[in-house]
């Protein structure tokens, strides 16, 4: 124990190297980035196996015939992976059937998971550049969805302004409940963490309320649902009705595009990215500390209203109890996965719309619980987070950028 | 590492009490007097004339089975509530025009609290005749539910202040609820299964001391992914092996209530406290000697230094790194025993998710108690009582029916008020989720 307690972390000469960029993980290259995927598949593999009835009958007569017992593992971890693959991106099975759907149908479903993920990976990596932890993306998805689907149900507008009133809902809805973290932080320095968590059951609850409510609930009010949005507030869908793909995922390629000129192009940005990096510079530099924090959960509380737009004007017909559907938590591992950068999330945000989209035939054609899915992507953040790690596992020397951790600390004193 | 030497850090410490008793700023000192005021008020006129006139409000106090037998008391609600709310309003007017100390104000607010709840017991009391709150059932309750936020805050504890932030509580808890549940089901051995929920919470505190003190990741960071880390991982074995198996993997004896000799015969406090679980006896212990520890051992003072200024620690020869995987790793030994309480200790079965959230409450709860065992216990007792009520006020009908699902935002809504309002601006320990690279 001792031992390992004195290993040396970075050499003090790289604590040096100037923190240009935000790193929460340590700067590493794109080689550990496919590693850390790499080395998490490869644990999942390993759970898979174990999970797998065949594998542990094959392993109970281990030392008389060994080779059955990978077989058997072999056999499950490959028809997990392949389910995966064929969920997320290209199923022969339904190609076969020669329509639009069977060839981009898995396409679609990675990208319809993925719009969520990128647009509350984007508020997660907001909060982050300014130094902020918004662990409350549940909460606001679900003030997000429950304003704009009640805009969507409720109000009956002409085409068109229907669906842009909607959207503003949404956004309006996600912003509040941020805004209302930020704003405690502000004046009574409560921490972020413990209220957007807090904030997040409090939503929760606010909306097993609302879906009890007559006016917001269905009839014939046996259920937990919410009144079917109308037609004219819903996102259109892109390839036609038989694939899930909609216009929200251009609000979120969108919102990218705002967070990028946001934080690179804006004097807003600057300032919110001077609180993030030492908000007592700031305050000295007479930036309004207070403020940036208020303004920031307000985006980025925006941001994750988006995402609960997406969820109910996108993809789901009505509200229900879950229709934050883990995103929130998720998003926390998109935004440091793509480095709380624009680009970054969009491409994280892909990749677990894939693992998520993927999981989901997993489960239904081998069984394979699609808890795994949390875990892979857990794994990969947690390797991603220790390029050295990463690089001692497979043996392999980084260089330049990716050799130091030069990660932001940040205590509970800010 | 001789005592001499450790000795000379406990001076910093003297200059922060010193700092502790600043003037109350005239702003906040009118809008606390305010809010005190409104809240009076609102028990006088809200829950006092709102409360139907006539009607009693009875606090039962004894179980049906009790040695001795306490008289139910009963108050007439209406004044009763009249009362309470001028006792707070007559509180909020001197903070208005006088104004309290810092260390006053704490213990008003805490009568406030009082107040405001006993208030508005009498009051949800007046809807029907005859209704009664069990008190004896409603504080059993709160400390059922207490039990794991208490471990689970003094877990927080005993890692922060050393300097490690544990957001991780709940993973930490939900591997000891899960180890707990299936080694007490294979070995058939309550003990065998808390020894293995111990040691699934510590190999949790482990990755969350590799990652934070070798890797150096951002420990906030860390702390939610290893809690996605650990309920996705329980909840793939759960679901993959567990629950097809529930009869041999995920059946578990619970622990049986021991009832201490002499001391579960007093009237109230005595089954109250003293007819428990052993992990409900353990906690006692452990918040005792945590809060010992902490502040009267060599342990607790090298913990403490690690925690507020790792480099002078390392300078009279603390060895920083190793303190911290210690205590990370004790840390997580104790959220896994929060686990045990909640399946072993309580319903047996492992669910996915059956933590639920509660770690994230125990790491409120430690914030809101400044970091010390004391606090964080009675933060968490807080919230459990808000929980357990809320179940209570579920069954009775206030005369003003009051959604369910607004009483269970109330304890939510209790610690976000807490943390924002009782406890303000929090001092963390000061290298709190700094990592110490030695240079």
């Amino acid at each position: 124990m001792s031992s390992t307690a004195e290993a040396p972390g970075p050499e003090p000469g790289e604590k040096k190297t100037p923190r240009t960029q935000w790193r929460p993980l340590g700067g590493s290259t794109i080689v550990v980035t496919v590693l850390a995927f790499v080395a998490a598949m490869i644990v999942g593999g390993v759970l898979i196996a174990f999970a797998d009835q065949d594998t542990r009958t094959a392993s109970s007569y281990f030392f008389a015939y060994p080779w059955d017992t990978f077989t058997a593992a072999g056999r499950a971890i490959g028809n997990a992976y392949l389910a995966l693959f064929e969920g997320a991106i290209f199923n022969p099975n339904t190609a076969a059937s020669g329509t639009l759907s069977g060839y981009l149908g898995p396409i679609s479903e990675t990208l319809t998971s993925a719009t969520p993920l990128i647009l509350g990976g984007l508020s997660v990596g907001l909060a982050f550049r300014a130094g902020l932890f918004n662990i409350g993306g549940q909460g606001q998805i679900i003030l997000g969805a429950v304003f704009a689907g009640f805009v969507g149900f409720h109000w009956h507008l002409p085409l068109g302004i229907h669906v842009v009133a909607a959207v503003l809902a949404g956004i309006i809805g996600g912003a509040l409940w941020g805004g209302l973290a930020g704003l405690l932080k502000a004046r009574t320095g409560a921490h972020e963490v413990i209220t957007t968590i807090m904030l997040n059951y409090v939503a929760f609850y606010l909306l097993e309320f609302l879906l009890s409510v007559r006016g917001f609930q269905a009839p014939p009010y046996g259920q937990a649902i919410s009144n079917n949005i109308d037609p004219s507030a819903r996102l259109p869908h892109l390839f036609g009705s038989s694939m899930r793909v909609n216009a929200s995922l251009f609000i979120a390629l969108a919102a990218a595009v705002f967070f990028w000129w946001l934080l690179t192009r804006s004097t807003l940005g600057f300032k919110l990215r001077a609180v993030g990096a030492n908000q007592f510079a700031a305050r000295t530099a007479g930036i309004s500390v207070e403020r940036g924090y208020v303004v920031v959960m307000l985006i980025a509380g925006a941001l994750s209203g988006l995402a609960g737009v997406a969820q109910i004007l996108g993809t789901n017909p009505a509200i229900t109890g879950d229709i934050d559907a883990g995103i929130g938590f998720d998003a926390i591992t998109v935004a440091l996965l793509g480095r709380a950068n624009a680009g970054g999330t969009v491409l994280a945000g892909l990749l677990f719309g894939a693992l998520r989209a993927g999981g989901v035939q997993m489960q239904s054609s081998t069984g394979t619980p699609v808890d795994l899915v949390e875990v892979v992507q857990a794994l990969i953040v947690l390797f991603i987070a220790a390029p050295a790690l990463v690089r001692a596992m497979f043996r392999f020397r980084g260089t330049g950028d990716a050799a130091g951790a030069g990660q932001l600390a940040k205590g509970w004193n800010g | 590492m001789s005592v001499a030497k450790t000795s000379e850090v406990r001076e910093p410490e003297v200059i922060v009490h010193e700092v502790v008793e600043r003037p109350v700023s005239t702003r906040r000192r009118i809008i606390t007097g305010a809010v005190l005021v409104a809240a009076g008020l609102l028990c006088a006129l809200g829950f006092g004339l709102g409360s139907r006139a006539g009607f009693d409000a009875t606090f039962r106090l004894s179980a049906v089975e009790q040695y001795v037998a306490v008289p139910d008391v009963v108050l007439p609600a209406r004044i009763t509530c009249l009362v309470l709310g001028f006792v707070v309003v007559a509180l909020g007017a001197y903070q208005l025009v006088r104004g309290f100390s810092r260390s006053q104000l704490r213990w008003v607010v805490t009568v406030t609290i009082v107040c405001f709840v006993l208030a508005f017991m009498c009051w949800s009391m007046t809807g029907r005749k005859g209704t009664e709150i069990d008190v004896l059932g409603l504080l059993s309750n709160t400390i059922f539910l207490a039990i794991p936020l208490i471990l689970g805050a003094l877990a927080g504890v005993v890692c922060e202040r050393s300097g490690v932030i544990n957001i991780a509580i709940e993973g930490q808890m939900i591997a000891g609820a899960w180890a707990g549940a299936l080694f007490a089901s294979v070995t058939h051995n309550l003990y065998i299964g808390v020894l293995a929920a111990l040691i699934a919470g510590a190999a949790m505190g482990w990755l969350l001391a590799v990652f934070a003190i070798r890797y150096l990741v951002n420990q906030v960071v860390l702390g939610v992914v290893l809690n996605v880390f650990a309920l996705g991982l329980t909840g793939f074995i759960y679901d993959a092996v567990m629950q097809p198996n529930t009869l041999t993997l995920n059946s578990p004896d619970v622990f049986q209530p021991i009832a201490i000799p002499v001391l579960s015969k007093i009237p109230i406090i005595g089954p109250l406290l003293f007819d428990q679980t052993v992990i409900v006896y353990a906690t006692y212990v452990l918040i005792v000697v945590v809060d010992v520890a902490l502040f009267r051992t060599r342990w607790g003072l090298r913990t403490r230094a690690v925690g507020e200024h790792p480099k002078a620690a390392d300078t009279v020869g603390i060895n920083v790194l190793w303190v911290r995987y210690r205590n990370v790793m004790l840390g997580g030994a104790i959220a896994g025993l929060a686990g045990a309480a909640l399946t072993i200790g309580a319903i047996g079965a492992f669910t996915k998710d059956i933590s639920s959230g509660k770690g994230f409450i125990a790491l409120a709860a430690v914030i809101f108690g400044r970091w010390s065992p004391r606090g964080a216990t009675a933060a968490a007792l807080l919230f459990a009582f808000a929980d357990a009520l809320q179940t209570v006020l579920s069954f009775i009908n206030p005369p003003f029916p009051i959604p369910s699902y607004f009483l269970a935002m109330l304890p939510y809504l209790a610690t976000i008020f807490a943390v924002a309002g009782l406890v303000g601006r929090v001092r963390a320990p000061a290298a709190d989720g700094e990592p110490y690279v030695k240079g």
